[in-house]
């Protein structure tokens, strides 16, 4: 198997083997992370800009050092405080960042397909970050990083996902790829954040965190996203909490006892995870975070390192 | 991407089974001889053939002298000088599970040719630490170096054409131990 896109934009045009070489490249990555010094010179002499419109901790920080350790200068470039509208801006700064000829852009933005419009308009090659409620590649990566080390393998898994699939990048990308991976998904969350036709995505759906949690080996619990949601849709925060928050009880009554907790960050504690569950044993959600780095780092090194650049 | 690779006949066999025993016997003993003993001594084996030469190296060792010395396996992807030359390199790790903080650290690779695989290792293995010291084991050295790298124990020496092809066959990985010299088949 062998690497041949320029870009990685969304999980839903990678097939099965593409995912796999992904992951299998971020787990013998991991290792660096292990050394003294933490450096290998890979991608000595590229160029990475990390180009964020909206803000970031786990993402852009794991990119930035991701680049480092491959030996990358890493530029980031924080757009946070732009006043001219979206559309324009972006296209103006896009071009400006091509003049300075880098080899990889990593954009987030609040934008469904604003990775794609780069990949259309720079001649380097795009990573996806995040891109509104479209989706998140590297992420979706990380996860599936996870749950392999944690259970060894793909096929046959039972991944429940629980809370705002609506306004979720993570939910798309990680349904996307574990169903291409032969992995069972489960969509749960009040009717409100659970999109129609949800369906055609090949997942079951669920209205009762009972239910979802019941048999399955992963619970992937999603932020309440309240900067993406117009008002309307739960009741209270208190309603949510008490139908859709997972608790000690609920996953003790409910749920397998080998049964792995994820969260793609940031928690909101006493929302949809209690603290007790977030820093419990079943919790991940640490794990995660040290894996984007490798997987990171993976995807920087397939993009990067295959171009036939000048030695 | 890829360009096409070209197929490669068998020209002539260079050492059969007995005589890669033999010779790995012998760069055992001479790695003993030279470093007064087995202590402080730990084998890196550079992915695929070098790591299974690494652990026979070390088995021979524990039979002669008693010693139970450490193997590790380095991948040397992240250190190519023509990374970006060729497809998206496939990287399967380093695997390193002991210090190599003053140590002997004897290298092992199966043929050397270019010498820029190991140029590379020597980077690699000095960013996982500094090591008393680094020697080259070597199964087949056919010549042809571009850089200026020598190894301490040869196999066998052996002056090939640069368009021919040493194959290191081994049992763990191909169901014999033999050595040959390939040629194109256009040719």
């Amino acid at each position: 198997m062998v690497w041949t896109r320029k870009h990685l934009l969304t999980m839903r045009e990678l097939d099965a083997s593409e995912i796999v070489l992904l992951v299998d490249t971020a787990a013998s990555l991991q290792e660096i992370a292990t050394r003294e010094i933490k450096k290998v010179p890979a991608l000595r002499g590229k160029t990475i800009v990390n180009l964020f419109y909206e803000p970031s901790t786990r993402t852009r920080t794991s990119f930035e050092i991701a680049g480092k350790w491959l030996s990358a200068d890493v530029v980031n470039f924080s757009a946070g405080g732009s006043s001219t509208t979206k559309g324009e801006s972006f296209i103006d700064t896009a071009k400006n960042i091509a003049a300075m000829s880098p080899d990889v852009v990593v954009v987030r933005h609040s934008s469904a397909g604003a990775a794609e419009l780069l990949a259309r308009t720079l001649p380097c090659s795009i990573v996806n970050a995040g891109d509104g409620a479209h989706e998140h590649p590297t992420q979706a990566l990380l996860d599936l990083l996870t749950i392999r080390e944690k259970k060894a393998h793909f096929d046959g898994l039972h991944v429940a996902i629980v809370g705002d699939i609506t306004h979720s990048r993570v939910a798309r990308s990680d349904i996307h790829a574990m169903r291409k991976l032969g992995m069972t998904v489960t969509v749960a969350g009040p009717p409100t954040l659970i999109p129609p036709f949800v369906q055609e995505l090949g997942v079951k759906v669920s209205y009762r965190l009972e239910d979802a949690i019941r048999d399955v080996d992963v619970i992937m619990m999603l932020r309440l996203q309240h900067e993406r949601m117009t008002n309307g849709l739960i009741p209270s925060l208190r309603e949510y909490s008490r139908y859709w928050g997972l608790t000690l009880d609920k996953l003790a009554k409910h749920a397998r006892p080998d049964v792995l907790i994820m969260h793609p960050g940031p928690v909101n504690r006493g929302i949809e995870l209690s603290p007790e569950v977030a820093d419990g044993p079943y919790s991940v959600i640490l794990d995660q975070v040290a894996k984007g780095v490798a997987v990171r780092m993976g995807v920087l090194l397939l993009l990067a390192g295959s171009k036939g650049g000048a030695p | 991407m890829a360009t096409p690779v070209p197929r490669f006949r068998e020209k002539a066999q260079v050492l059969d089974e007995a005589a890669l025993d033999r010779a790995l016997t012998r760069i055992a003993h001479e790695i003993l001889e030279k470093n007064g003993g087995a202590s402080d001594l730990a084998f890196v084996g550079l992915r695929t053939r070098g790591v299974t030469l690494a652990h026979r190296l070390a088995a021979r060792i524990a039979q002669i002298d008693g010693a139970t010395l450490p193997v590790g396996t380095l991948d040397i992807t992240l250190y190519r000088d023509d990374l970006g030359l060729r497809g998206a390199p496939v990287i399967r790790g380093t695997d390193i599970p002991f210090s190599i903080k003053n140590k002997t650290v004897i290298l092992v690779d199966d043929v050397l040719f270019t010498g820029r695989t190991i140029r590379a290792a020597l980077d690699a293995i000095i960013d996982l630490g500094r090591p008393k010291a680094i020697q080259l084991a070597i199964l087949i050295d056919r010549g042809h170096r571009e850089v200026p790298i020598r190894p301490d124990y040869v196999g066998k020496n052996l002056p090939t054409s640069r368009r021919e092809s040493v194959a290191v066959r081994l049992r763990e990985h191909d169901g014999e131990d033999r050595v040959v010299i390939e040629e194109p088949e256009e040719a």
